[in-house]
């Protein structure tokens, strides 16, 4: 039986219907992706599967257990890093995994080692006792991955885990989540609206106003695009679109960058391209159809990085850094 | 044993942040000292004796002595308030949800922040004996006793208020409303600033029925017992208006403890059931 398994979920905030009546399933030892902008109903269907909110329809299971029937069951079998910060900051590293542990009902015995096993694996080991006001947004993030895997989950569930990051500790970040799909072989469920980070994904779903629009591997989306496409520029731009045409039968548009046109297996067309054609080549290049592409394709928007307006990022920067309240 | 260990983590959270945030600590100490020595000095004059003609001479209760046990309750009163609403900032720095999530039930989760704030409460409301010699206010075993689990039980039924309150509310901005339109309303209206002697009738009947005037009565009578006063002068306090009567009987300790005991049990169990409502 799959490690996840949605039928029909369906949740309606109000009028808002937030998650339209989704289904999908994750095998185990997955890293499975949902990629979507932001209020495309991504969070939402986290909180259903991890039992904080209920489905106004349908059903979900985790690890086997019914996520509204069986909660304390879904709850032990997932290990969860949300969107926003959720350490206590008054307390050290070494705290708040213990109040994880404790409620998680870690048997005493095991604590110590298990703490000191997550905390070598995020290299926080010797930060252990110091106070998380001290911690830098990626340290903070990286003890929250600790945290989420102290009680060995089933799945671990990564809510938009490098929002508000930079771009260096965000590389770090997937090191590890990427560690540790080799090293526990543990099942990731992520959502991200980053499409260079739904490419670590084994399968993706690009989810939509609360639809899932597309679901497979990367490579099966981009498939779904077309071809590759490649841009040349030579010393008769004229000509050569000319050439290109009659020579090869592609359609050639023009480009401030030169021509462009759409080629199946590229790498392998531009050796080919270079020695057949009868013109001095300035530059060429060749552009795979990315995952904003497929969503473009689907959609007919592109999310963008930049879709997560200065403001929201900032908001998010400041949420990470705020200090502890009194 | 699983729940208990989670009550016990979660109650150890609420207590390590108090004693580790200075300012909280300073607070809980500022206000009080404020009222009662600017407060509670500057009215003093003007109320003149309040046991006089009961008490020999100098062995009274002055007003400044009156307040002390009130300035205790009402230490207690917005500490625990506070403990409880706490709730909401967990919500918004995010660690509510780490709660949430676990693997136990939302019972446990509000017992364990209510058994906090009200291990806090006591602190806070214990803090202020150190004051005691300042007023010239003496301090007996007996009666350190006897306040502990008093203040335990008023702290408890006012972390639970705020709990219950705490656990709908989105944002911290309502903080100062609830302060403000709640918690002073209630302090005012409860005798702990002023004797309940020749009140306006409607305000009368609002001390009577605001539960915190019968949390705040049997911390006098518990400190003005030990001040070595006759049994006689004791016994005259409801008629000053230093304690409370309902349709002319003067209410002992015990039917204070039953009522605060009561409004507790109301109130934990309002607040656990509001806790358990899920989205």
């Amino acid at each position: 039986m799959a490690i996840i398994e949605v039928k029909n979920l369906t949740r309606k905030f109000g009028d808002l219907t937030a998650v339209d009546d989704i289904s999908f399933t994750v095998e185990e030892g997955e890293v499975f992706g949902f990629l979507g902008p932001n209020g495309a109903g991504k969070t939402t269907t986290i909180n259903v599967l991890c039992t904080l909110l209920k489905p106004t329809s349908g059903e979900a299971w985790l690890n086997g257990h019914h996520a509204v029937r069986d909660q304390a069951k879904v709850r032990r079998s997932i290990g969860l890093v949300f969107q926003e910060p959720s350490l206590d900051d008054q307390l050290t590293a070494e705290e708040n995994l213990n109040f994880h542990a404790i409620l998680y009902d870690i048997p005493a015995s095991a604590r110590a080692k298990r703490m000191e096993e997550v905390l070598k694996m995020v290299e926080l080991y010797d930060r252990r006792k110091d106070s998380i006001k001290t911690f830098s947004g990626g340290m903070k993030r990286r003890l929250e991955i600790a945290r989420g895997l102290m009680h060995y989950p089933r799945v671990l569930f990564l809510d938009e885990p490098t929002l508000g990051l930079d771009p260096q500790t965000r590389t770090l970040i997937w090191e590890y989540i990427l560690e540790l799909r080799e090293r526990e072989g543990i099942t990731i469920f992520l959502t991200t609206h980053y499409m260079d980070e739904a490419e670590h994904a084994d399968r993706i779903a690009i989810i939509d106003y609360g639809k899932i629009v597309a679901l497979d591997t990367p490579d099966n989306l981009r498939g779904l695009v077309g071809g590759d496409i490649i841009t040349v520029k030579t010393t008769d731009d004229q000509l050569a679109a000319q050439e290109i045409s009659q020579r090869f039968g592609f359609q050639v548009n023009e480009g401030e960058n030169g021509l462009h046109f759409e080629v199946q297996k590229g790498e392998e067309f531009i050796p080919r391209f270079v020695e057949q054609l009868p013109l001095e080549i300035h530059s060429i290049s060749l552009h795979r159809p990315t995952l904003d592409d497929v969503f473009l394709k689907f959609t007919g928007r592109r999310i963008r990085d930049e879709e997560l307006s200065a403001k929201d990022q900032w908001k998010a920067r400041m949420k990470r850094q705020r200090r502890p309240h009194p | 044993m699983h729940n208990l260990r989670a009550i016990y983590i979660i109650w150890y959270r609420e207590v390590l942040r108090f004693l580790r945030n200075r300012s909280r600590l300073v607070g809980s100490f500022g206000r009080p000292i404020l009222f009662l020595f600017i407060f509670g000095s500057g009215l003093s004059p003007a109320m003149g004796g309040l046991t006089q003609g009961m008490a020999p001479e100098g062995g009274g209760i002055d007003f400044v002595k009156f307040i002390f046990p009130g300035i205790i309750g009402m230490n207690v009163l917005m500490g625990s308030m506070m403990s409880g609403i706490s709730i909401v900032w967990d919500r918004e720095f995010g660690f509510l949800k780490e709660i949430l999530v676990a693997p136990i039930n939302r019972t446990v989760v509000a017992l364990g922040k209510t058994l906090g704030g009200s291990t806090t409460g006591v602190i806070q409301g214990l803090l202020l004996l150190v004051l005691a010699p300042l007023i010239g206010v003496s301090i007996t075993a007996e009666m350190v006793v006897k306040l502990v689990p008093l203040l335990f039980l008023i702290s408890f039924s006012i972390t639970s208020l705020g709990v219950l309150i705490g656990s709908r509310m989105k944002s911290t901005e309502g903080f100062q409303v609830i302060m403000q339109f709640i918690l002073m309303p209630m302090i005012f209206v409860s005798g702990a600033l002023f004797p309940m002697r020749d009140l306006p009738s409607w305000m009368n009947i609002l001390v009577k029925i605001n539960p915190v005037t019968y949390a705040i009565d049997p911390l006098r009578k518990i400190i003005f017992e030990a001040q070595g006063l006759p049994a006689s002068v004791l016994e005259m306090l409801p008629q000053a208006g230093l304690g409370v009567t309902l349709f002319g009987h003067a209410v002992t300790m015990g039917e204070d403890i039953a009522i605060i005991a009561l409004f507790g049990a109301v109130m934990i169990a309002v607040a656990v059931w509001m806790f358990n409502i899920q989205d």
